[in-house]
């Protein structure tokens, strides 16, 4: 009960803001569409074309960040493990991590056409360079120690692999999903933006072209709260698979 | 335990010397060293801290290969570590990710020295019961005290059988009654199942109390100072602590360790210079 009202403080506040600066005078209300009237129109679209939007976004940002997670899960293995290896390559990921995405999205198209397959493209770049580093950092972090343990009691280096490296790499595994699904969110629109018949992005980019802003805005919550949803869901899921950890996720 | 001192050497140190590669040139830790440890002897490393104890420890157990000479087991020089050493780290080394019991059923479960499940339940549950931590059985790590994760980390060490147990500093993290109690365990245990063990340590009154040989070391480069016999008998109870004989040791003792520390602090003072 408290609980719930803790959590409910700090919507209820922005709502609350949102109304004054529609009333208040100081912009134009016609710029600032009033909470109801979004929530109206969230309605409307709700059985129109919004359900469409929403599984099409949520399944690009769910491939390309499951591809780009999967292969950075091997590339980080590798990185974290062979110190040699990682002074090579750790100035080549970080060059193309400083890439913003979206910068590469008339690129993509050039070679990719404007397809589905851009858009996964862009969003497995986007998860995989963000989520290897993470990932790979965290295991080169892991403590010879328990290497060293291991090999006493007689492990063997793929039994070391399996029953030591791997489970001490699923928190930042998870991170790294975190983190990946974070800016593969933030791609995404952008990528939406430039082509796509379907999605938020499309949503948000047609509605700005007839100047409906309570659309826009209806947009807009939409990608916050399914972010928002993935996001507790796999805290959900690392409390389950890290209870071991000192610190929670 | 038992077993008459030096009967048959098991580890045996044959001149060996470790220098160390560092960024300031060569750094030699140990110096010409020999010694035996027999069967069943509780044998006491003492010295002054960075003399390279550890460092002594690590060769027995497979990790540092020595600049010169060499370690042997059994006669024949060490080849990597394995489950014939049990090592009791510093830092304890718990697993975090798995259970109490499973932290103990981590090495039977090695193709190394894979048991049956039945035969491992009873092996956890042996050493669970041993170390007082059956009713932990199913907690984490992190919610154990230092002196619990220490039991569970001589538990695990115990569960692959050993013949050799191999403990640095084991319990310089724990306070003075636990550190204590532990030292007191660790004695019922051997009692009950013997090892040859080597420890390090930087407590006088723990080498005298529990080893029947303590190796004196100098300062870095480490060498032998002085090796003592320790003439009581097992099992040895708390009230051996207030025997002169055993103040007369320690006193000898830790002359002898304060003389390395002293040698030290000029080292020190000389390369600050
Ligand atoms: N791998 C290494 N490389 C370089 N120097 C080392 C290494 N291991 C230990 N040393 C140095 O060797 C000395 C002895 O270390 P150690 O054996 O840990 O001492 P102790 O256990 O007696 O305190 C220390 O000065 C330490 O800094
Ligand atoms: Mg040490």
């Amino acid at each position: 009960m408290r609980r719930a009202f803790f959590i409910l403080v700090p919507w209820a506040t922005i709502v609350v803001l949102w109304y004054a600066i529609h009333y208040s005078g100081l912009v134009n209300p016609a710029l600032v569409p009033t909470p109801h009237s979004v929530a109206l129109r969230f309605w409307e679209l709700a059985g129109q074309r919004l359900p469409r939007d929403i599984w099409m976004s949520t399944q690009r940002v769910f491939l390309g960040v499951t591809l780009g997670i999967l292969l950075a899960v091997p590339v980080a293995f590798v990185l974290g493990w062979y110190r040699e290896v990682r002074g090579f390559i750790d100035p080549l990921l970080n060059f193309f991590r400083a890439l913003p995405p979206i910068a590469l999205i008339p690129l993509v198209i050039v070679y990719f056409g404007i397809g589905e397959t851009a858009k996964v493209v862009i969003l497995f770049y986007a998860s995989f360079f963000s989520g290897v580093i993470v990932m790979y950092e965290g295991i080169a972090q892991i403590s010879p120690i328990y290497v060293r343990v291991a090999r006493t009691l007689g492990a063997r280096d793929f039994e070391i692999f399996l029953k030591v490296i791997v489970p001490l790499t699923v928190p930042h595994m998870l991170t790294a999903l975190r983190v990946a699904l974070g800016v593969a969110w933030a791609t995404l629109v952008a990528s939406e933006l430039i082509a796509a018949q379907q999605g938020l992005g499309s949503l948000i980019q047609n509605a700005a072209s007839f100047f409906q802003l309570d659309i826009i805005y209806v947009g807009i919550i939409c990608i916050g709260f399914i972010a928002l949803a993935m996001d507790l869901g796999l805290r959900a899921v690392a409390r389950q698979l890290v209870a071991w950890q000192e610190r929670i996720a | 335990m038992s077993a008459p001192a030096g009967n048959k050497d098991r580890i045996a140190f044959d001149r060996v010397s470790v220098e160390f590669q560092t960024a300031a040139g060569p750094l030699r830790v140990v110096d010409d060293v020999s010694y035996q440890i027999g069967d069943g002897e509780f044998v006491a490393v003492i010295g002054p801290s960075g003399c390279g104890k550890t460092t002594m420890m690590n060769i027995v157990a497979g990790f540092v290969e020595p600049s010169s000479g060499a370690v042997l087991l059994d006669g024949r020089p060490v080849a990597g570590p394995g489950p014939d050493r049990g090592v009791i780290f510093q830092e304890y080394g718990v697993f975090p990710w798995l259970t109490v019991k499973q932290n103990i059923a981590f090495g039977l479960k090695l193709r190394a020295n894979r048991v049956p499940q039945g035969e491992r339940e009873e092996i956890c549950a042996r050493y669970m019961r041993l170390m007082g931590l059956a009713d932990f059985a199913d907690a984490w790590p992190k919610t154990l005290s230092g002196g619990m994760r220490q039991r569970l980390a001589i538990a695990r060490a115990y569960s692959v059988r050993p013949e050799f147990l191999l403990m640095d500093e084991p319990f310089g993290a724990l306070d003075a009654q636990t550190r204590s109690a532990m030292q007191d365990l660790l004695l019922e245990v051997l009692q009950a199942e013997g090892k040859t063990v080597m420890l390090i340590t930087h407590s006088v009154e723990e080498a005298v109390y529990l080893s029947n040989r303590i190796i004196v070391m100098t300062a870095r480069p480490t060498r032998i100072r002085e090796i003592i016999e320790v003439p009581f008998g097992y099992p040895r109870e708390e009230s051996l602590h207030e025997k002169p004989e055993f103040g007369e040791l320690r006193s000898h003792v830790r002359e002898l360790v304060m003389k390395e520390y002293a040698v030290q602090a000029r080292q020190r003072t000389r390369m600050s210079d």
